[in-house]
């Protein structure tokens, strides 16, 4: 049997079709068909602090929660809003500045300062983008790309916030395990709920946004309202992730605006599987965990990643999470044509 | 009157940075974010022929922008052919591969302050009561050349005007049995060499250092899309606009404010028009 007459097939598994509709509440196996993934993230995700070994692994843990938080927010205005934004690092910068600032000059609690950086933050970023907003394609992911740069070179022209030094003595989290569970939950809770917008009606409206923005205008809605929506959307929970990092670090400076907050998120997202929202995650948890261990190897592991992000942007363009997905939804078989 | 020759030199040097980064994306649509570790690599290779092998400067420099063309070619053959088309692809993956090549030059060694390259030309003259040395003058002639010999090339050679077509419309060129894959491979080629003139004349003012090719990278977009994406006519104009704008913003406001100029350039042309000064993209498509 030649491999030219053969042809590979893909069917639903049974059990998925079972599960689709109201019939998965019929058994107790489609229900766990069902549950099982989601279970296995969150549990995983939970169960991670405790696993890792000594604080260097778990402060680690941490640091993948606030890039995935970076990357699902990416993911969701690439893949859902059809914004390609390239500024992640203008979004940690932003909440990191905010936190440091309302922590160290005015004394609050990082309980405090962590939702204040993601609202005023998220409110800050949407302003600074909404002229922004009309532009498309790579017009759009070329001045997200500037923006964080461009702050940057302001802190250090005009020697704001501590300039070059940035703000010290930030207090950090109560304790490590706080941090962890803090970091670990809200990173849940963004993933869930963002799974749980894109069905929605304002979901529908962003998807047809990004499908075609002139049939959504067409129909009566304004089209620089969602995108203002959804930009403040995603940027409130970058915000809040560059608030974490900067009470994690204690910490904030210029570096928080470096490129590597762009680009590892997209690589993460890449990698993970982009459009999946849950892909972000696991492509963070893969990438950042990678990347400290080939520490000891200098700029090497940048060299690594980008190799990496370019081989499956070239050979698994769909992700890790659309393998994944297929597997478990689908068999395959050879079938004679 | 310093103002004026500093300005020029600063603008014909942005100029020659730039306009690698607009002839790719002019003729083949993808936004060559590799642009600026093709310059840094280019002046590394210089030095290592010049100092290593022990070769003759022109040689050297010749050798040098060939295996830079050869470099071109290959990323587009082997990594942006396939991704043609899709704006996020082509960005992250030329980025990721410039990225790789920097990182990669600064992890086998490649860092410091002793990697210089000799000037054409030694010596000094003095313009209007500035001091200038010739080599910034050979400079200025090598980028107009450039130019001049950039428009000659592409308005009556049959290769430039197959360019041209591309540029200008690609189905219709298709048609016309120009080929489009070999065209685009070309002009990332091409847009390579150019990185390569640019990194030979510009680096032996300074050391060659890995960070520079992010600022090249930086300033080759903002010559670009103040230009307007695929124009290298107004590529060359934003090259003079911008380059007085900073140096300008050295003489009265600091040297802090030479990239703060440039980023806000790039965001104010991107805001009120995003098709550049001479870009001929349509309004519409760029924006709702």
């Amino acid at each position: 049997m030649s491999k030219e007459n053969r042809r590979k097939e893909r069917i639903d598994r049974g059990i998925k079709v079972r599960s689709d509709g109201l019939y998965a509440l019929m058994s107790w196996r489609e229900m766990a068909y069902l549950i099982a993934p989601r279970f296995i993230l969150i549990a995983g995700l939970l169960a991670l602090p405790l696993l890792m070994p000594g604080l260097y692994w778990q402060r680690v843990i941490s640091i993948v929660c606030i890039y995935a938080m970076v990357a699902i927010s990416f993911d969701f205005l690439a893949h859902y809003v059809g914004l390609v934004c390239l500024g992640g690092a203008f979004f940690i910068g932003v909440g990191g500045y905010i936190a440091g600032i309302f922590n160290a000059y005015f004394g609050m609690p990082p309980l405090v300062t962590i939702p204040l950086a993601a609202i005023a933050g998220g409110a800050f970023c949407t302003l600074l983008l909404l002229p922004c907003l009309p532009l498309r394609g790579v017009y759009f992911a070329i001045v997200t790309l500037m923006y964080p740069l461009f702050m940057a070179r302001i802190i250090e022209a005009f020697d704001l916030f501590g300039g070059t030094d940035g703000i010290l003595g930030i207090d950090s989290f109560p304790s490590a395990f706080t941090e962890q569970y803090f970091v670990v939950g809200i990173l849940l809770v963004f993933v869930f709920g963002l799974r749980r917008l894109v069905t929605t009606d304002m979901g529908l409206i962003f998807t047809a946004v990004m499908d075609n923005d002139q049939a959504v205008r067409a129909s009566g809605i304004n089209i620089t309202y969602y995108k203002a929506l959804a930009v403040f959307i995603a940027s409130a929970m970058g915000c809040l992730a560059g608030a974490c990092l900067t009470h994690i670090y204690m910490w904030s400076g210029i570096s928080q605006f470096a490129l590597d907050f762009s680009i590892l998120p997209i690589a993460a997202t890449v990698i993970g599987g982009a459009g999946t929202l849950v892909g972000p995650v696991i492509g963070c948890l893969i990438l950042v965990p990678v990347s400290e261990l080939l520490r000891d190897f200098g700029t090497l592991r940048i060299v690594f990643y980008a190799t990496l992000l370019v081989a499956f942007i070239l050979f698994r363009s769909d992700g890790i999470m659309a393998f994944a997905k297929r597997k478990y939804e689908q068999i395959e078989r050879w079938t004679l044509i | 009157m310093e103002i004026l020759v500093y300005g020029t030199i600063n603008s014909v040097s942005l100029a020659l940075m730039g306009l690698g980064f607009a002839m790719v994306y002019g003729i083949s649509r993808v936004p060559n974010f590799a642009h600026g570790a093709l310059y840094i690599i280019c002046g590394f290779v210089t030095w290592t022929l010049l100092q290593k092998l022990g070769l003759p400067y022109v040689l050297a420099i010749v050798l040098s922008l060939g295996i830079n063309g050869i470099l071109g070619i290959l990323m587009y053959r082997l990594v942006l052919i396939r991704v043609r088309g899709m704006n996020i692809s082509e960005i992250i993956s030329s980025y990721a591969i410039g990225l790789a090549i920097l990182e990669g030059l600064r992890y086998g060694g490649f860092r410091g302050m002793t990697y210089t390259l000799p000037v054409f030309m030694e010596g000094m003259v003095v313009i209007g009561g500035v001091p200038v040395d010739y080599h910034r003058i050979v400079m200025v002639v090598i980028g107009i050349l450039l130019v001049a010999g950039l428009w000659l090339f592409t308005h009556f050679t049959k290769l430039g005007l197959a360019l041209q077509g591309m540029a200008q419309d690609e189905r219709a060129a298709l048609m016309l049995g120009i080929d489009s894959d070999f065209m685009a491979m070309l002009a990332m080629g091409f847009g390579a060499v150019l990185a390569g003139v640019a990194a030979i004349t510009i680096l032996p003012l300074g050391n060659i250092v890995v960070e520079s090719g992010y600022h090249v990278l930086i300033m080759s977009i903002a010559v670009c899309i103040v230009g307007g994406l695929g124009s290298w006519m107004g590529a060359f104009f934003a090259a003079f606009i911008i380059g007085y704008a900073q140096i300008l913003s050295v003489v009265f406001l600091g040297s802090h404010f030479q990239m703060v100029v440039a980023i806000l350039a790039i965001i104010l042309t991107l805001i009120l028009k995003p098709s550049g000064l001479f870009g001929q993209q349509k309004e519409l498509e760029d924006r709702v």
